[in-house]
């Protein structure tokens, strides 16, 4: 591995703080709802996408990044923005709908919007996607050197804005880098029964731009090809498409019963949870102590509840702050 | 026969089960959607379906809206009856075009001659902090923009006669269900969300509002979800001595004008509940109707309830104050009875 050391590590270090978070999320929101469970009830009503599995799409990318770069996610979101540095308290208390949340409890936990670092999601699938591609085109407009990151699902790259904003990257020949997180299935809909095609990486050809597939759930295979498509669209050269085999360890939302997976797929799933494999790999090349890691998930644990407990303890908006923000 | 009317369902499984009988009945009838197959519909909608009939008939699609409502359209014109489903109303917005301006034009433009038979089956409303892109109910504006049938039924024998009813229809019916109204396993529970239906198949005719309580002092009309609230607040005020008459419209198009002006003579006040934005929507629509219908026996100006022009909010308290509840029909209708 020709990755400088601190990237292995702080890789990891993230990894362990999105997992312990998605972890307390999952606890808190199904506590509150049992033994029936109740969509409506608890601290963090409604529904919760969470992304445990799906670590190393954020934060293989995540060091190639700069001040000013822009990403958006999807309803699946908060892997994305810890590895991107939004402010964690403020997301969680967006989650827990408190008025200190990002959005003032506005959004919850499908659109959680930060202005710096730029980061943007919608539960509305490839939404994001266009957005991203206007953010490049504000970027080469400006004579900036950022990108746009576009994070989306296999699921939506049979949404026509998935279609729609590649060309639309490519003819205008706009910083952006597309990265698609592919867990093979759409809530119950698994790949092969909605696309046509294997491999979405492969569409990248009809668009004229290069398309890479990282058939692994790995950190240092992802911040490999993602080093590259990066830099080529901040040096000017253009857009990327980039699609990886991730799993989603847990059901689509939770409370959904997952019943549509075998339990063979989960079973092999948790047999190749990067966040057992990733730390036994560094472990064992010597990159890492268990001093060092016992300490990384000290502090990563630490950032986290102390996020939650600032969420938790914050008050909620008034109730007629509903009529707030409609416009500027 | 008493014995299977007093059968009782959800409205869920009572959807479900009038889209059974009807593909049994006619082959040309099919479903898709996102997670009608295996899942059955994240709603439930279609529980049932595949083992039934089969993945020919009950397909799941790709998250291509665009693609699989116009392919309903092009099924429909072609000899088949498709009930095709859009998960959540909010996502309109990635196939609106082949909604208003192709499903809903195409019998007119062809001056009649060419019929889109088909169901656009769709979840709508909130109540759960499910936030702004996954609450809303919109009812309003599909009801806007002519040349589609729109259909909300509160109730479960309402669900099942009104379904079959869109099936049969030669026109395509938006037929939207609130997911409050369900009877969901997973959904706070509502005791109005179950109730008999009948086993055998029947029609609910689409166009013709319910009395669903009545009353002399005051009509509160309303549709979907808010049918409960209204009713839950009828109960209230008449322990305050005040006789409140409830209309379910069941369907805004065709709209039944006349149950409305007929309930606003009788009772001369009017109160209009909707799950809606408040502007240019459904309340206005109705008590333009009153207004055109009945103005001489009104004995105080209309009062809507209604969500207040803004984005449905994530946090409870706020959307729990945009929501129309029971406690603001009573607030509402006691202003009336003051007025
Ligand atoms: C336009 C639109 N259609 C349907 C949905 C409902 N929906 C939410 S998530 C989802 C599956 C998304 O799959 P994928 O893009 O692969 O992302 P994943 O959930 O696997 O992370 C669907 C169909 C939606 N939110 N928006």
């Amino acid at each position: 591995m020709d990755i400088p050391r601190e990237d292995l590590i702080a890789m990891y270090a993230t990894m362990v703080k999105i997992r312990y978070f998605e972890e307390r999320i999952r606890e808190i929101y199904l506590d509150d709802k049992l033994p029936a469970f109740d969509i409506a009830a608890g601290r963090i009503p409604g529904e919760m996408h969470l992304a445990a599995g799906q670590e190393p799409v954020a934060v293989g990318v995540m060091p190639h990044l700069r001040d000013g770069d822009a990403i958006t996610a999807t309803h699946r979101p908060h892997h994305i923005a810890i590895a991107q540095g939004v402010d964690l308290q403020k997301m969680a208390a967006e989650i827990f709908g408190k008025d200190t949340g990002l959005g003032h409890g506005k959004g919850g936990h499908m659109h959680l919007f930060s202005v710096q670092p730029e980061f943007g999601c919608s539960g509305i699938i490839a939404e994001g996607m266009p957005v991203a591609v206007g953010a490049a085109l504000a970027f080469k407009k400006q004579g900036r050197e950022n990108v746009a990151l576009s994070f989306f699902g296999d699921g939506a790259a049979n949404q026509g804005a998935f279609h729609e904003s590649l060309n639309l990257a490519a003819l205008w020949d706009l910083p952006v880098v597309f990265i698609c997180e592919d867990n093979r299935y759409a809530i119950s809909v698994p790949k092969e029964a909605s696309t046509a095609i294997a491999d979405n990486s492969d569409r990248a050809a009809a668009y004229g731009m290069p398309g890479v597939l990282v058939p692994e759930n790995d950190p240092v295979a992802v911040y490999e090809v993602a080093k590259e498509a990066i830099a080529r669209a901040r040096s000017g050269g253009g857009p990327s498409l980039i699609e990886i085999e991730t799993d989603r360890l847990w059901g689509h939302f939770e409370g959904d019963m997952d019943a549509y997976r075998s339990d063979e797929f989960k079973a092999a799933m948790a047999e190749r949870d990067p966040m057992k494999t990733y730390p036994e790999r560094l472990l064992t090349e010597g990159v890492l102590t268990p001093e060092e890691q016992e300490r990384i998930v000290r502090e990563a644990h630490a950032e986290v509840d102390e996020a939650i407990g600032f969420a938790e303890s914050s008050p909620y908006p008034r109730p007629e702050d509903a009529l707030l923000h409609v416009f500027a | 026969m008493t014995t299977t009317t007093e059968r009782k369902l959800t409205t869920q499984k009572a959807i479900a089960e009038a889209i059974a009988q009807e593909m049994e009945a006619d082959d040309s009838v099919f479903v898709m959607g996102e997670d009608v197959g295996v899942y059955g519909g994240i709603f439930g909608a279609t529980e049932g379906l595949l083992d039934r009939f089969g993945p020919d008939r009950v397909m799941d699609t790709p998250i291509s809206e665009t693609g699989f409502i116009g392919a309903g359209i092009g099924a429909a014109i072609n000899g088949m009856r498709p009930i095709v489903e859009l998960m959540f109303v909010d996502f309109f917005g990635v196939c609106m075009d082949q909604i208003y301006n192709n499903m809903a034009k195409i019998h007119y433009f062809s001056g009649g001659n060419v019929k889109v038979p088909m169901v656009l089956t769709t979840a709508c409303g909130g109540g759960y902090s499910d936030a702004g892109q996954h609450s809303q109910t919109l009812w309003g504006m599909f009801a806007h923009l002519p040349g589609m049938k729109v259909v909300v039924p509160s109730n479960p024998y309402d669900a099942k006669g009104l379904m079959i009813s869109a099936i049969r229809d030669d026109n395509p019916v938006v037929y939207m269900f609130h997911k409050g109204v369900l009877g969901l396993g997973w959904m706070t529970p509502n005791p109005r969300a179950i109730g008999p239906v009948p086993e055998e198949p029947y029609t609910v005719p689409i166009g013709k509002a319910a009395v669903a309580r009545e009353g002399s002092d005051v009509t509160v009309v309303t549709v979907g979800l808010t049918v409960h609230r209204a009713l839950d607040a009828a109960e209230t005020l008449a322990d305050k001595g005040i006789s409140a008459e409830v209309i379910d419209l069941r369907s805004l198009v065709p709209l039944d004008r006349e149950a409305i002006v007929e309930s606003v003579k009788k009772t001369h006040r009017l109160l209009v509940v909707d799950e809606d934005y408040r502007s240019f929507g459904m309340t206005g629509e109705v008590v333009a109707t009153a207004v055109e219908g009945a103005f001489d026996y009104l004995d105080a100006p209309p009062l809507r309830v209604a969500v207040p022009d803004v984005p449905i909010p994530y946090s409870r308290p706020l959307e729990q104050f945009v929501l129309p509840d029971a406690d603001k029909i009573v607030a509402g209708v006691e202003t009336l009875m003051a007025g």
